[in-house]
């Protein structure tokens, strides 16, 4: 594992365990073959605060930016399969 | 070995490891009273679990109607099964009125009345008047009082110069040959460095480790590694066999449903439609405390009355509560349910199951977080510059079992209490004594080894194979046959730890290291677990023995202690329960059957 996967394999260590689940999940599924644009987005997303960031889990707020938008979208979709617990 | 790595050295009067509310509130105590401190933590301050803490935290105000001090310990007494000791209960339950104001004053913003009082809602187990009516106990700053704490009391150790250092692991504490501990070595994950914190005192604040079992609410970072830390120390653990299950973890995903949902009205029903906590607690009903209500879920299920096409959970019902109540008092949960569960909680209710979610036992302490074990017949021997805060801490507050919202507390006034007894024990900037060099040698070359191990197992293998041997042997029912085939299957683990392999040699984001070296932490908690629940032969809060299905008071009316030996032996011994107060304001409690 390169040193910047690893970096972003803990940064998705959150205080939640539902965000553990959705940021992991982007990264091990959908990370790889994501656009440059939509993998520097996901690395700003897992700065924000857990609370910020559930919020946009929820869909109770949507990021304004387009890019990152995407990806929180894509999270989202990884809830209704996901069954790791 | 260590010349093999360029150590980093620091020295501290006090280093706290943890950053979740027990260690911000120690950190920030301590520097406020001048005292030279360093806080280490593998994650930013407000990614610690206690972000996760949505409930509140309770506290006799007496905002909503009557309420003493001595009723809260009363049921926190009763809520343990009378494992807690009552001179820390009381301690707890009597400093909960000003920690609470103490946090509103930092700037914690919690909920309102119209009055403009601090609003409290019921929780389970919580009543007035000696278990007569249901007391309305807890404060929450809506569904975000856990990131209000941490938040707040960040900004304050900030705010008084504490230093942080963030993204560090922890690996081991530094012990000198008289047994006293002398600071901690930790991995800067960042950029590879290894450190050697000295400190007067080291204060364990490192949460719980939900993750030794397969489906637990808590998140990935509790991995018990204080706890892991201690037991390589040679030191004891205490009550480990005590494990609570939360009764509303989401079916499938184990997010949690927070029990604030019964405390604003919702309740539970079968495939009947039946409201069946009416049958197991006439008067509690669903506000019965967790191990109660989990047990009675368990049994619901087990006699085909379970729903779902597999009749294997449970409803949580919150529609009749209206969306406007629901969106006010509960504001995280519809979206919770309609994400994690896919149901709509205004509509239908939410399928729910008993799962992992709390440790009451840990490292023991005293009530000021000095950490104690027994040596040489006394039973109350304290390991000096060792403090243990929080849920790695078993002080014991919560005995058998915990209710719901005296975990907010207890990490509050337990870490204000670290704090005040390390301003009375430590001269601040006084000199350290000689470093113990073998103990740090050590260290590095567990590290060393595991930075290198070539095993055939992979870490998450081992760790899948754990997690569900603990499911399914140490669960919210137990027996002595099903523990002893869970054991053969954990020293099957343990030793196969032994041959673990790590795939990346690097030093710096070498998440695969980490998670191995977290690993190392869980299997320890999960081997003293069993063992610990194996040698209890009663059934006591959390502890549910089908084969022991009563009390013994007489027999086991005592803290487990136990130690883990390098092959995955486990040595057991005792310590007394505290059956005294703290002062002659409130009398001690005396035993008696628990019934909600």
């Amino acid at each position: 594992m390169t040193e910047q996967m690893g970096k972003l394999r803990w940064r998705c260590r959150r205080g939640m365990k539902e965000l553990d689940l959705l940021t992991l999940g982007y990264l091990e599924r959908h990370y790889p073959a994501a656009t440059p644009d939509e993998q520097r987005a996901f690395a700003d997303l897992l700065e924000l605060q857990d609370p910020v960031l559930m919020g946009y889990m929820v869909g109770r707020e949507t990021p304004a930016e387009a890019t990152a938008a995407r990806v929180v979208k894509a999270m989202r979709t990884l809830l209704s399969s996901s069954d790791d617990a | 070995m260590s010349n093999a790595y360029k150590l980093i050295h620091h020295n501290y009067d006090v280093v706290v490891v943890g950053a979740g509310g027990a260690g911000l509130r120690a950190t920030f105590g301590m520097a406020q009273k001048g005292l030279k401190t360093a806080c280490l933590t593998k994650v930013f301050p407000t990614r610690s679990h206690t972000v996760a803490a949505q409930g509140g935290m309770s506290a006799a105000l007496a905002n909503m109607g009557q309420d003493l001090w001595q009723w809260h310990m009363y049921d926190t007494v009763k809520g343990s099964d009378w494992l807690g000791d009552q001179d820390a209960i009381e301690y707890m339950c009597r400093e909960a009125v000003p920690a609470v104001i103490e946090l509103e004053h930092y700037g914690v913003p919690f909920s309102r009345t119209e009055e403009g009082k601090i609003y409290q809602r019921p929780f389970g187990g919580m009543t007035t008047n000696y278990g007569e009516g249901i007391a309305q106990r807890t404060c929450a700053a809506a569904d975000r009082t856990g990131h209000a704490i941490l938040h707040t009391l960040y900004q304050q150790a900030l705010k008084h110069s504490a230093e942080f250092f963030i993204e560090y692991f922890a690996l081991d504490l530094i012990m000198d040959d008289s047994g006293a501990c002398r600071g901690v070595v930790a991995w800067d994950l960042s950029d590879g460095s290894l450190h050697v914190f000295r400190a007067h005192q080291t204060v364990l604040a490192t949460g719980g480790y939900g993750r030794a079992y397969f489906s637990a609410t808590s998140a990935h970072t509790c991995t018990g590694d204080g706890n892991g830390m201690v037991l390589r120390a040679g030191l004891p653990l205490q009550d480990m066999e005590f494990t609570q299950f939360h009764p509303t973890g989401i079916y499938g995903s184990g997010c949690l449903m927070t029990e604030g949902c019964r405390g604003e009205g919702g309740y539970l029903t079968n495939s009947n439609g039946e409201r069946f906590m009416e049958r197991y607690a006439p008067n509690a009903k669903d506000l019965a405390s967790r191990d109660v209500v989990s047990r009675s879920m368990t049994i619901e299920i087990r006699e085909g009355r379970g729903v779902g096409e597999h009749k294997d959970h449970i409803y949580l019902h919150l529609e009749h509560l209206g969306a406007n109540v629901i969106n006010e008092r509960l504001p995280g949960i519809a979206e919770t349910a309609q994400i994690f569960a896919g149901v709509d909680v205004t509509k239908e209710p939410a399928p729910v199951l008993p799962t992992v979610h709390y440790n009451m036992g840990g490292i023991p302490t005293n009530y000021h977080g000095e950490v104690v074990i027994l040596k040489d017949g006394n039973p109350d021997t304290i390991i000096p510059g060792l403090m243990a805060i929080g849920e790695a801490a078993c002080v014991s507050v919560h005995g058998a079992n915990r209710l719901g919202s005296n975990s907010l507390l207890d990490i509050v006034v337990f870490g204000r209490a670290a704090a005040i007894r390390c301003a009375e024990l430590i001269k601040p900037g006084s000199a350290h004594g000689p470093l113990p060099q073998a103990s740090v040698d050590k260290v590095v070359e567990r590290f060393d080894g595991l930075r290198h191990a070539k095993g055939e197992n992979p870490t998450a293998s081992l760790r899948m194979r754990m997690q569900r041997t603990m499911q399914n042997h140490a669960a919210v029912f137990r027996t002595g046959e099903s523990m002893a085939e869970g054991i053969k299957l954990l020293e099957e683990v343990y030793a196969g730890f032994d041959h673990v392999g790590v795939s990346d040699r690097g030093m710096v984001w070498n998440s695969d290291l980490v998670e191995t070296l977290e690993l190392d932490n869980l299997l320890g908690c999960a081997m003293v677990s069993i063992k610990s629940a194996i040698n209890r032969p009663e059934s006591r809060g959390a502890h549910a023995r089908e084969d022991y299905p009563d009390r013994d008071d007489d027999g086991w009316m005592k803290h487990t202690l136990a130690w883990l030996e390098p092959k995955g032996e486990v040595k057991i011994d005792y310590r007394p329960v505290h059956t005294y107060t703290l002062t002659d304001e409130v009398e001690y409690i005396p035993p008696k059957k628990r019934t909600y």
